[in-house]
């Protein structure tokens, strides 16, 4: 790769409040962009993709960069927190494991200590790595804008690739999720080129837990990523697994029927056929990995 | 156009600047300090030859403004000493298993394999190999690279 031409100029503001964020967006429109940890916007500022007058770094705001976990309340994440910040985190760890395995896939250990989880969902990829976990999970976004704050549900902020439904003004402060289910367990499964190191060409998070109101006993969640305009949840292959019994042929539907929610298209890092492929192969694997954890965690 | 003062510490140097917004760390390093060892490869984040520790992490320089190291710590492979400015264990065990060629990507290996034998000080072959997954090498071949960070992590000392 030759080296590219140097940033264009604009200008830096680092901002203190959140009320001086909603402002300075008010203020200069399209001609402003946020940014936490600059992975992606540095690299489409340098293609030419955004053209910004000026770059607003909201990393430093009260709270942003801030992991909290409390029994019963559940896991806030401030939008700031990196990936290796979440990765690590204890808390993390012990209580929501699917999500720092999640955080811990993406790009290489240096961009993780930039990349924030914030970042990842606001650039709106339809392969972005920490979005399936955060669905799988039921996440909340906490939004702060020009009627003060607001929460939405994860799914709902996602309208097609790089569009999110941030009002102008609006930008993201925190994820939430809810004390998990007990007995819960999640697998995080990336496809790449290489086995680290690379954007997603297939992701699958499956979460699962005991659910007396099911007559299968359990519920699962899968969410694809990298394989339509948007993350995606397979809701007929959760279907598939509320109300027959868990267990190899269960597993082999389910995973067909994530795979026909899939709607890949070809391109040059691998075909829709492939991809399609890969989406049943990797639920199934993801099913069986959960369901070994669930088992175990029942004796 | 912002000009920014900034008050940086490269490799224990206390540095006063005045850089525009949009110069990268890298651009910093090499253009306003002549600290040439920090390779530009990519500019995308992509390659790892612009690897240095901003307190003590490995970031890719290419993708870090310069304002934001104000009142940061950077350490770049003009600064990865021993206590006497000599070579490192880690440095040494890298000539002794040829595992600098070319030697263009060598500065930011150093960085990623520094800060992982800071975090984890006897990492196994797979943990070496996910560290150093940001570091392109297009020429020495990784085998001899990871050999050398194996043989340091036996020594006891980055
Ligand atoms: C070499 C390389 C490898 C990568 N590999 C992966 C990978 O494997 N998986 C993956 O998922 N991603 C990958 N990425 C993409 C990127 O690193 C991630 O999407 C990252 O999480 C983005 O976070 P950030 O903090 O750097 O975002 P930024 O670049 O700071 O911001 C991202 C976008 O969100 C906007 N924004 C920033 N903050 C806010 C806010 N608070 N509210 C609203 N909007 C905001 C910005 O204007 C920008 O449009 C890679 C990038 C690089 C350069």
């Amino acid at each position: 790769m030759l080296a590219r031409p140097g940033l264009p100029s604009f200008d830096y503001i680092r901002a203190s409040t959140a009320q001086e964020v909603v402002r300075l967006l008010k203020e200069h429109g399209e001609g402003a962009r946020l940014m936490m940890g600059g992975t992606d916007l540095l690299v489409r500022m340098r293609q030419g993709d955004v053209r910004p007058k000026i770059v607003v770094d909201v990393k430093h705001l009260p709270g942003m960069s801030e992991i909290l976990y409390e029994e019963g309340a559940g896991l806030t994440i401030g939008a700031a927190a990196t990936m290796n910040q979440v990765a690590k985190h204890p808390a993390v760890r012990a209580h929501y494991p699917l999500l720092a395995e999640a955080a811990n896939s993406v790009a290489s250990y240096q961009v993780r200590n930039r990349a924030t989880v914030g970042g990842n969902l606001c650039n709106a990829s339809p392969c972005a790595d920490t979005t399936p976990a955060i669905l799988a999970l039921e996440g909340r976004l906490v939004l702060y804008g020009p009627n003060g704050e607001r929460e939405l549900p994860a799914k709902e902020f996602f309208l097609g690739p790089g569009q999110t439904a941030l009002q102008p003004g609006e930008f993201l402060t925190a994820m939430r999720f809810p004390q998990l289910p007990s007995g819960s367990a999640g697998k995080y499964l990336k496809l790449g080129r290489s086995k680290a190191g690379d954007l997603s060409l297939v992701g699958v998070a499956i979460f699962g837990f005991p659910d007396e109101t099911t007559s299968s006993g359990y519920r699962f969640r899968i969410v694809l990523g990298s394989v339509a305009p948007v993350v995606l949840r397979a809701l007929e292959a959760e279907q598939v697994l509320a109300s027959q019994p868990p267990g190899d042929e269960t597993f082999a539907l389910a995973a067909q029927r994530a795979m026909e929610a899939a709607t890949p298209i070809d391109d040059v890092r691998g075909s829709a056929v492939y991809q399609k492929a890969m989406v049943r192969t990797l639920t199934l694997r993801g099913l069986r990995d959960v369901w070994e954890q669930l088992a175990g965690r029942k004796e | 156009m912002t000009a920014h003062s900034i008050t940086v510490t490269v490799n224990g140097k206390r540095e006063y600047l005045t850089i525009p917004s949009h110069m990268t760390l890298l651009r910093m390093l090499r253009e306003k300090l002549g600290l040439t060892g920090t390779k530009n490869g990519c500019e995308a984040g992509e390659c790892g030859a612009c690897t240095v520790l901003v307190d003590g992490e490995p970031v890719n320089s290419c993708m870090m403004l310069a304002v934001e190291a104000d009142n940061r710590e950077v350490t770049t492979i003009e600064g990865m000493t021993d206590d006497e400015g000599g070579l490192t264990r880690l440095q040494q065990a890298f000539a002794e298993h040829n595992a600098v060629q070319c030697g263009f990507c060598t500065p930011g290996m150093l960085a990623s394999a520094r800060a992982l034998l800071d975090r984890n000080p006897h990492p196994s072959e797979g943990e070496i190999r996910e560290a150093l997954v940001g570091n392109l090498c297009r020429c020495t071949g990784y085998l001899r690279i990871i050999k050398a960070v194996q043989a340091a992590a036996e020594k006891g000392e980055a």
